[in-house]
């Protein structure tokens, strides 16, 4: 009976806390590789690298703005946007002239990206760790129910929402946002309607990297910020996506949810293998509903 | 205002189209008639942009736009209405309507919705569980907001009630008054000579016949050999 008054403590409310925190980066990196698998149907494997990318130049901008909260916030707006330039060059230069390809010839090309870019990281960034100090004022815990919530915790539990909203709106009241949902069911209507497809792709590409890219500059505080961390990220969004249903943003948004909340409870529960929690849920999840929890575009 | 010049269309390996050529005049409506399989939506589709020709040109006002994509024919003013429809059944009538490129400014919501009143009382609802009339309406008014010169109407009354295709064929005449081209592909005799000026009889891949609807409606021959009565 230990785990129940485990469970039904006050921990349990500040472990969630933490859990939806880390839930929101899950969802902001995730929500972008289920737009590009739903509306592009690239498997971009390379996605947790520019993630990766976006956690290194959050680095470096903060270095070259010498830390505090102006820097911190320009590193939030240029890393995303770096990377966002990145995809924009990958979709233009590569993935414009295959969305023919069969999806295997897809995967392989964006798994040769991850290994370049991988590559390109060490180069630029070397193999050390590097790690981000927060600005002073982002230091230091609130008080929630007399346990300490880490502010930038609380900055990550509004971040979530406001992200989630902006693609809603992007998705639902755009023009852009429509067209890429009609182009994911039938991208040869779209085109037989008068529009030009292969700019609505680059549009969805470079938002779903700059998503990537902002998940990256959000986790920089929070992590050591190092090669390889892009390999255990790759495979937490795809299971998120393919739990939450291919391609569906809110399925991404359900599927982090479960599994950022799983591994943060579940620790409670079985402090030694905590771990192991989000993936029993995305194999139950998968035996009962094959296709996801929310609707897939595929 | 388009001249189709002998083209051979594969789908994959297999030769569907065999030197198909036909011309159409501003302002007419042209039937292209012909059984199930006989090649009517391969032609439309390699009118539009959807199929390119191995050999062959598609000539629309005086220039070459053979193998040219889509949504670049759209912006000539050519529109393709699929047989299926293939409207975008996640989105709103109101947003089928709305995404479309548009043209010139010749055609807006306003101007479908007069013409097909019944889509404005449900433009805010998901086009994906319109009724098989409202799809059809849909499909045609969605090629509207193009502001096309050219529409190419593939069977757009193929699964409808009577009523409903009578109601349709009403709107496509309104269309060639407001001077709008059309190619009207149809497996039924009767119902496209209500519509049609002149008409191309295709089976196998070919055409097989060519005359002002007079012409075919007199003669019995061809009816019987290539078309359903």
């Amino acid at each position: 009976m230990e785990f129940l008054s485990h469970l039904f403590s006050s921990g349990t409310l500040s472990q969630f806390l933490v859990g939806l925190s880390r839930t929101t980066i899950l969802f902001i990196v995730s929500s972008g590789l289920s737009l590009i698998l739903g509306i592009l149907r690239i498997p971009n494997v390379a996605h947790g690298s520019l993630y990766m990318v976006g956690a290194f130049l959050a680095y470096s901008v903060i270095h070259l703005f010498g830390g505090g909260v102006a820097a911190f916030v320009a590193a939030l707006v240029i890393a995303p946007l770096g990377v966002a330039a990145l995809g924009f060059v990958l979709e233009r230069g590569f993935f414009s002239h295959l969305y023919e390809r069969e999806h295997l010839m897809l995967l392989l090309l964006t798994f040769s990206f991850a290994l370049i870019i991988g590559d390109l990281v060490k180069i630029v960034w070397g193999t050390e760790y590097r790690s981000v100090t927060l600005p002073v004022v982002l230091q230091g815990s609130a008080e929630i129910l007399g346990l300490p919530l880490p502010y930038y915790n609380l900055v990550l539990l509004l971040v979530g929402p406001v992200i989630a909203v902006f693609l809603w709106l992007v998705i639902n009241r755009t023009k852009m946002g429509k067209i890429a949902r009609a182009a994911a069911v039938d991208r040869e209507m779209v085109s037989a309607v008068g529009i030009n497809v292969g700019w609505v792709f680059a549009f969805t590409f470079v938002l779903g990297c700059f998503l990537a890219g902002l998940g990256g500059a959000l986790i920089a505080p929070m992590t050591n910020i190092s090669l390889g961390m892009d390999h255990s990220l790759i495979i937490e969004a795809f299971l998120i996506v393919i739990m939450g249903g291919l391609g569906n943003v809110w399925g991404a948004l359900l599927g982090s949810l479960v599994f950022g909340l799983t591994q943060s409870l579940g620790i409670l529960v079985w402090p030694k293998f905590g771990i192991v929690f989000p993936y029993l849920a995305v194999v139950a999840v998968l035996v009962f509903r094959p296709r996801g929890l929310l609707s897939s575009t595929w | 205002m388009l001249e189709v010049r002998g083209i051979h269309t594969y789908y994959g390996q297999s030769h569907i189209l065999f030197d198909v050529s036909l011309a159409l005049r501003k302002g007419e409506i042209v039937g292209l008639l012909g059984r199930n399989g006989a090649g009517k939506t391969t032609t439309m589709k390699s009118v539009c942009g959807m199929l390119r020709p191995m050999e062959g040109t598609v000539v629309f006002e005086g220039e070459d736009v053979t193998g040219r994509k889509p949504f670049e024919l759209v912006r000539r003013g050519i529109c393709y209405v699929p047989d299926d429809r293939r409207i975008f059944s996640d989105l709103t009538v109101d947003d089928n309507l709305g995404i479309v490129h548009r043209r010139t400014r010749e055609w807006d919501r306003e101007r479908v919705y007069d013409l097909f009143p019944a889509l404005r009382e449900i433009a805010g609802r998901r086009a994906g569980v319109l009724s098989g009339g409202e799809k059809a309406m849909l499909a045609v008014g969605r090629a509207l907001m193009s502001s096309p010169k050219l529409l190419l109407l593939d069977e757009p009354t193929e699964g409808l009630a009577p009523l409903i295709v009578l109601s349709l064929e009403r709107q496509i005449l309104r269309l060639k008054e407001a001077g709008i081209s059309i190619l009207l592909s149809e497996q039924n005799l009767k119902s496209s000579l209500r519509l049609i000026d002149r008409a191309y009889i295709i089976d196998n891949g070919r055409i097989r016949y060519q005359g002002t609807a007079k012409e075919l409606e007199n003669n019995e021959e061809i009816q019987r050999m290539h078309l359903m009565i």
